[in-house]
């Protein structure tokens, strides 16, 4: 099965060669791999970013920039993470790749749109990319009007319209995942034999398709009150520039969980597959990826809690964003007791895992705190806020990316990692993670808002142990760029199922064929199917 | 699946929609210059909802559609009502409690 | 039945294992690509729904500045035009290829009608200083900033409308050209079905426009 069998079979990657043949492609394999590339760059981007904001941090005055240009820094760390990076990330990469293997087709139900998707996302890039050479954009990634739509003399009109063209990357996304898990499952898959995978993005998609509208419609409306002076934001008319903050965030808010339910995902396959075990609650799990879609939508008045919503509407919400945590935590039970009396192996992906249930654990529970009207009208604004997002969206999200990317590296190129090194870095990442992050949470409740680059004296030790911290982190996330890449050459060939897991992508070869299956698979059990016959087979072979 | 080749719909089904929905046009034209206070606004509404069911229902096929595709269609309108709802809830009761201290 | 053998070949393209599965997959990838539309189209009528409550004199008189009878034709005018669709795919499931050209050029008519009177009324508009911006001024009314926020969805509202206008234009011209070219049969007529969805929606969301901006409190305020 290996060396002189792998080099004459054919594969997704040898099956066509030439620049062509990949920026043409059908293949959703291939497709995955060209966003793993661009988001991966908009990751060091953002990243670029984050640096020189730590770095400015360092000293209690403005000594590295200027006021403005902090204002950009921020704004722009903002918008390529979440928006380039983030948004995308587990979907378009390990979503795009294994989805369709996962559930027995040969390819997502329309492959052009998937490719469509791709373009949109790398021309919404480049006219972020040229707002930030072109001089920035300074209105925080949130864009509040009036100061985007009247006051900012920056590139707010380019920075939206690439938002508003990424935004329909995402939306395609979405779309073309529902319909291929509706409509394109293998015979005897029913739903309740999917992986919990497919669920979650399943239920992302959801979002993106419902939510992601708006946000486009939003940003038309402020391109449109800075190009054309029609001004429905601007209070001189009798607008409401609270109304634009509804708009940003019936978005922004599922979109957090756009970020996330697709990490649970990964997670629910990492816990089974190294426990040996199917996931506890299977139903539980399913049915509260769908819950937090539906919840996500009912909560985007508590990042109005200070901006002039009226109280009631200040109640109503903070009742309801208590709702929400209630089937993230049943999935954080449902891992928790899957892992006992499960045999546990501690490679890498599961490392990740770990890590994702502690520090997932403690932003969601902070997001209670934030969630409770009386105690944000303390924090808001400042670090603990942004303590408690980086918790869930770097903590938790990136985690279960770099657990899922490790963890499906072998079957998408062939080739295991260098597992010492891998180790190595998902523990750097992990301490250098909780030196940068849980300062700011003490830093905000103290006081410290966000957004702003001059602080008083007396919190500087706290945030030289932020910046101490993110330079531990960077050199874990430059880590594994280093050692994927190498590995690639020269690492160990993989074979179909290196982690013996059930799921029909290891059913395959590794690379995969360009058709994913040369025998269409037929499904008779229920997933994570560990403990019969089945499970056993894979163990031995 | 919005048209399973089974159900053909007649000319003549098509045509007595398309009437109606004239009708409703020129219905709820007319009665917009007619001053009957809030009412009014229900009225145009009523009539706009039930041309859109028509439209819906009949030309494009929903009547005939899988419940997925009814699913689908309801979730849209469900979601658009939760934006509409929930913004209003804030637009419509920022004036009923003053600022503490004030 | 030969036809259905024929069918199962028929332009099915390599993910699909059957055309039913293909039908299916696209009718469904519609149905979810105009319910995007109804929550982008709705964050329009969010800000009509909100504004209009807060300013519901001001939008009445600007509401009556526009002109209702013209609107109404307008809106009989997309009425047919959706008839005349829906009888262009019942041409489609029966393929009959003259009667699909013929349908699908009336409607593509109908609709150029209605771009053309749309076209008609913003000029009215221009000319009136109804443009939001600089030169904006409803007489009349005290609160001009009031009035520009009515115009602004007004313009907002119908352009978008007229954008998704063209937009199916451009289809339904495509429609035309492969319909020529005999693509269509009654086992295959899928794209004039689809674009069909998309053609009555865009109706749909113009049966919502027409009372909401040119119906708003017709009668005049109170004396």
């Amino acid at each position: 099965m290996i060396t002189a069998a792998v080099e004459q079979r054919e594969t997704y990657l040898n099956a066509s060669y030439g620049l062509k043949s990949w920026l043409l492609t059908k293949d959703h394999k291939r497709i995955a791999l060209l966003y793993l590339g661009t988001i991966t760059l908009f990751f060091f981007i953002g990243g670029v970013f984050a640096t020189l904001i730590r770095l400015e941090l360092l000293t209690p005055r403005g000594n590295l920039v200027s006021s403005d240009t902090y204002n950009k820094l921020f704004t722009m760390h903002g918008v390529v993470m979440v928006f380039f990076f983030l948004i995308p990330s587990i979907p378009a990469t390990l979503g795009n790749f294994f989805l369709p293997m996962m559930i027995g087709a040969r390819d997502l139900a329309f492959p052009r749109i998937n490719l469509l998707s791709w373009y949109l996302l790398v021309i919404g890039g480049l006219f972020a990319i040229f707002a930030m050479v072109a001089g920035g954009v300074d209105t925080g990634w949130t864009f509040y009007t009036p100061y985007s739509t009247s006051y900012s003399n920056t590139w707010v009109i380019a920075t939206a319209l690439g938002i508003f063209v990424a935004g329909f990357s995402s939306i395609l996304t979405g779309l073309n995942f529902i319909v291929t898990v509706h409509r394109m499952r293998a015979p005897g898959l029913t739903w309740f034999r999917l992986p919990l995978f497919v669920w979650a993005h399943y239920a992302t998609a959801l979002i993106q398709v419902l939510g992601t509208p708006v946000l486009a419609v939003t940003l038309a409306l402020v391109f449109c009150e800075r190009v054309f002076h029609i001004g429905i934001f601007d209070p001189a008319l009798g607008g409401d520039p609270v109304l634009f903050q509804h708009m940003f965030w019936f978005y922004s808010h599922p979109a957090v969980y756009i970020m996330i339910l697709p990490a649970m995902g990964v997670m629910s396959e990492l816990i089974s597959t190294f426990s040996r075990k199917r996931i506890f609650g299977y139903g539980f799990v399913a049915f509260s990826s769908v819950a937090i879609a539906v919840l996500g939508f009912l909560v985007w008045g508590h990042h109005l809690f200070v901006a002039g919503q009226s109280l009631y509407a200040g109640m109503v919400f903070s009742f309801l964003s208590y709702f929400v945590a209630i089937p993230s935590a049943i999935k954080v039970f449902n891992w928790t007791a899957t892992l006992y009396k499960g045999s546990i192996s501690y490679d890498t992906p599961m490392l990740y895992a770990f890590g994702f249930i502690g520090l997932f654990t403690i932003g969601g529970l902070t997001g209670l705190f934030v969630a409770c009207l009386g105690f944000d009208v303390h924090v808001t604004d400042t670090y603990f806020v942004v303590a408690h997002f980086h918790y869930i969206m770097v903590g938790g999200a990136i985690m279960a990316y770099l657990g899922g990317l490790h963890y499906w590296w072998p079957k998408m190129t062939g080739r295991m990692y260098p597992e010492g090194w891998a180790k190595l870095s998902a523990l750097v990442i992990f301490l250098g993670f909780n030196l940068t992050f849980f300062p700011q949470f003490i830093l905000g409740y103290l006081g410290m808002p966000r957004r702003y680059h001059v602080y008083p004296d007396e919190f500087q030790v706290l945030h030289v142990l932020s910046t101490a911290g993110a330079s531990v982190l960077a050199v874990g996330y430059v880590m594994p760029i280093v050692y994927l890449a190498w590995s690639l050459r020269y690492g160990k060939l993989a074979g179909d199922n290196p982690w013996k897991a059930t799921g029909l992508e290891w059913r395959t070869a590794s690379p995969p064929p360009p058709h994913n299956f040369d025998v269409m698979p037929v499904v008779t059990h229920e997933a994570y199917d560990y403990s019969t016959t089945v499970g056993e087979a894979i163990e031995v072979g | 699946m919005s048209a399973p080749t089974e159900h053909v719909d007649s000319v003549r089904t098509y045509a007595i929609v398309w009437i109606v929905l004239l009708i409703l046009t020129g219905v709820t034209t007319a009665v917009a210059y007619v001053d009957l206070g809030h009412f009014n606004v229900v009225a145009a509404l009523s009539i706009a909802v039930g041309k859109m069911l028509l439209v819906a229902l009949f030309f494009m096929h929903v009547r005939h559609s899988t419940q997925l595709t009814r699913l689908v269609v309801s979730g849209g309108l469900l979601w658009l009502a939760i934006l509409i709802t929930l913004t209003m809830a804030d637009v419509v009761t920022r004036g009923w409690i003053g600022v503490p201290g004030r | 039945m030969a036809s259905h053998a024929h069918a199962e070949t028929l332009a099915v393209q390599e993910q699909f294992d059957t055309a039913a599965q293909q039908k299916d997959a696209s009718g469904l990838g519609m149905w979810i690509f105009l319910i995007t539309e109804i929550m982008f189209f709705g964050g329009l009528f969010l800000v009509y729904i909100v504004y209009r409550s807060k300013y519901p004199d001001v939008f009445g008189a600007a509401s009556r500045s526009l002109n209702a009878t013209i609107g109404a034709i307008n809106t009989a005018v997309l009425l047919c035009s959706s008839f005349t669709m829906v009888l262009a795919v019942r041409a489609g499931q029966l393929g009959r290829r003259k009667a699909i050209i013929v349908f699908l050029i009336l409607t593509l008519i109908l609709g150029f009608v209605f771009l053309g009177v749309k076209a008609y009324e913003w000029n009215e508009k221009f000319q009136e200083h109804h443009i939001p911006g600089p030169s904006f001024l409803m007489e009349g009314v005290a609160e001009q900033g009031h009035a520009q926020l009515f115009f602004s969805l007004y313009f907002a509202m119908t352009g978008l409308h007229a954008l998704h206008m063209v937009i199916g234009a451009g289809l339904l011209s495509v429609l035309l050209w492969q319909a020529w070219r005999g693509k269509f049969s009654a086992a295959y007529y899928t794209p004039i079905d689809m674009v069909g969805l998309y053609w009555h929606f865009v109706d749909i969301i113009w049966i919502y426009l027409f009372p909401l901006l040119y119906l708003i409190d017709r009668h005049g305020p109170k004396p």
